[in-house]
């Protein structure tokens, strides 16, 4: 209500989509012909469908577990994190959609364990059927984003009736439904991944995979709690955010790139040290074709954060977060650019017009999204119960 | 060179807090608080500059890091080289994946130990050291601020007597150092 979209990042992020929209356009038309072409353009969908979809996803996590824990110093940038979740909803309908065309496409070569015809002659992926099949498939991905709206929906609600009657009612109901939602996510983070990430290299499989795929998640979605914080600090909206709120949000961009880099490396180093064969593929496939990407990847989100992060001082400067933000936002779509394309295109990927077009277009779309869901409500929660307690956050 | 100091005791945290923001804006130096738990905030009240403990755990940090590379390249690699489950350790750099959860564990150890020694040895606190509170209340439920005289010259011990008695302190005491 108070927050207006100014002129400019209404153009900025219109001009993002109308780049993106025209790099993709231009993608389209270059690789028409190439008989890749259907699962390179799906595979981008799926990337950036994902990578969005998953900011949304990290920011309702990040809300529940403030919640469930009664978090006190959050509570000024609380609808930061709700207008990041807000997104949820759209970044459902693509990642959907793109789940859809590709379902349609027997797989489209993304997903082979779709399609019949592979089916008769593997027997790894015939034995796998019981779990990996179309229709079970489609009924998981529903009932997730089915769960995770009606978690959405109650915390929205729960979050506006508290700006016209406070009290500690509705406090104590977030606290059940947060720590109820840190059930179904824990579960449902590992096996989504599995279904939509994890299943194009269908013949491999790895444990540690879901909780990778949410740490990379999840320290996005921190980025972009810092980054929109930020620019609304910057217009002289959120008065009641200082220092130390700027600070925490930090802390957390550092501590979720050390989990997504402990992940990465323990996942790395056993597979390493067993040095078992049907382990090993998932690996020689991105050494062989991705090698520097994927290693430069890994030490852009691991070594950055950590090198620049680490004082005091880094983590309360605007410029400093932002800089550092931007860059480990791109390695963290890089990663999951490799954790799709690494397995459906192999040595015949690249990022070419469409991978960025498509990228430049969700981000632009995401952005405007957030930016709108931010108006709709005023930017410091009126009657939360620990809004003091934030206010005076000191550390 | 003979100095006063004056030891003001007070019952509450937040009472302390208050009469040291009085004296400070009156030009008052304190210089030294002792309480038996941190008081949020009293740092930039009595102006005691920020931490440099962390800058130490870094350093600390490297320490441990080169120290466990070389150790372990000399160990593994140079003196004597290890084959393990069909990794041979000819070269430091082939293996370096089996050498990283030592290196960070060592990296951590050297950091928290030397973090630990560093403040107990800066408090002056390791065990067996002598207590440098002036009243053993102020382990349990007292709060006791420091003011030396030699550290405010443009106030006579009067004005401060004067100063100190609106604060409303719970005990006052005074003593000459030679």
């Amino acid at each position: 209500m108070e927050f207006q979209i100014t002129k400019k990042a209404k153009n900025v992020t219109f001009g993002l989509m109308g780049v993106g929209l025209l790099l993709t356009i231009v993608g389209v038309l270059m690789n028409m012909n190439d008989h890749h072409f259907l699962t390179r353009f799906l595979g981008s969908g799926l990337i950036s469908g994902f990578f969005f979809f998953a900011l949304g996803l990290g920011a309702l996590f990040f809300l529940s577990l403030q919640y469930a824990t009664e978090t006190g110093w959050y509570a000024s940038v609380k609808r930061v994190i709700e207008g990041v979740a807000g997104f949820l909803p759209y970044g459902m309908g693509v990642l959907g959609l793109v789940l859809l065309v590709i379902t349609l496409n027997d797989g489209a070569h993304i997903y082979i364990w779709m399609d019949a015809k592979v089916l008769e002659h593997d027997e790894i992926i015939a034995n796998k059927s019981a779990y990996l099949n179309p229709v079970f498939f489609w009924i998981r991905t529903l009932v997730y984003f089915a769960t995770y709206m009606i978690f959405l929906r109650g915390f929205q609600k729960r979050s506006a009736e508290e700006d016209r009657i406070g009290g500690t009612d509705l406090h104590f109901q977030n606290y059940k439904k947060g720590a109820m939602f840190l059930v179904f996510f824990a579960v449902f983070s590992s096996t989504s991944s599995w279904d939509w990430l994890m299943s194009i290299d269908v013949h491999w499989f790895s444990t540690l995979y879901g909780w990778y795929t949410f740490a990379g998640m999840w320290c996005s979605t921190m980025v972009v709690l810092v980054l929109t914080t930020l620019y609304l600090k910057k217009l002289g909206y959120l008065q009641k955010v200082n220092d130390s709120h700027i600070h925490d949000l930090g802390k957390w961009t550092f501590a979720t790139s050390f989990l997504w880099s402990y992940l990465w490396f323990s996942q790395f180093m056993l597979i390493w040290y067993a040095n078992i064969g049907e382990e090993v593929a998932y690996y020689m496939t991105r050494i062989a074709n991705f090698k520097v990407l994927y290693f430069s990847m890994f030490i852009i989100n691991f070594a950055f954060p950590m090198l620049i992060l680490m004082s005091r001082d880094a983590k309360r400067n605007a410029g400093i977060l932002t800089f550092v933000g931007m860059v480990i936002l791109t390695g963290h779509w890089l990663d999951v650019y490799i954790m799709v394309s690494a397995g459906t295109l192999g040595a015949n990927a690249s990022i070419g017009a469409l991978e960025i077009g498509m990228a430049l277009l969700m981000l632009g779309f995401f952005a405007f999204t957030v930016l709108k869901n931010l108006t709709k409500s005023p930017l410091t929660p009126i009657n939360h119960p620990f809004l003091d307690e934030s206010i005076h956050h000191e550390i | 060179m003979s100095d006063k100091v004056i030891y003001v005791m007070y019952d509450d945290d937040e009472a302390l807090k208050d009469s040291a923001k009085k004296l400070v804006s009156k030009g008052v130096k304190i210089s030294e608080v002792f309480s038996p738990f941190p008081i949020h905030g009293i740092d930039p009240i009595i102006g005691i500059k920020n931490t440099r403990l962390g800058i130490m755990a870094f350093l600390y940090g490297i320490t441990g890091l080169t120290v466990a590379t070389l150790g372990m390249r000399y160990f593994m690699v140079s003196d004597w080289p290890m084959n393990i489950g069909g990794k041979p350790n000819f070269t430091y750099l082939d293996n370096m994946l089996a050498f990283v959860p030592i290196s960070f564990e060592f990296t951590v150890l050297c950091a928290a130990h030397g973090m630990a020694i560093t403040y107990l040895l800066r408090n002056k606190t390791l065990p067996g050291m002598p207590a440098q509170n002036p009243d053993p209340r102020t382990t349990d439920d007292k709060f006791v601020m420091e003011i030396r005289l030699n550290e405010n010259h443009g106030i006579t011990e009067a004005e401060l007597d004067e100063m100190l008695k609106e604060t409303g302190f719970f005990e006052l005491d005074k003593k000459e150092i030679n």
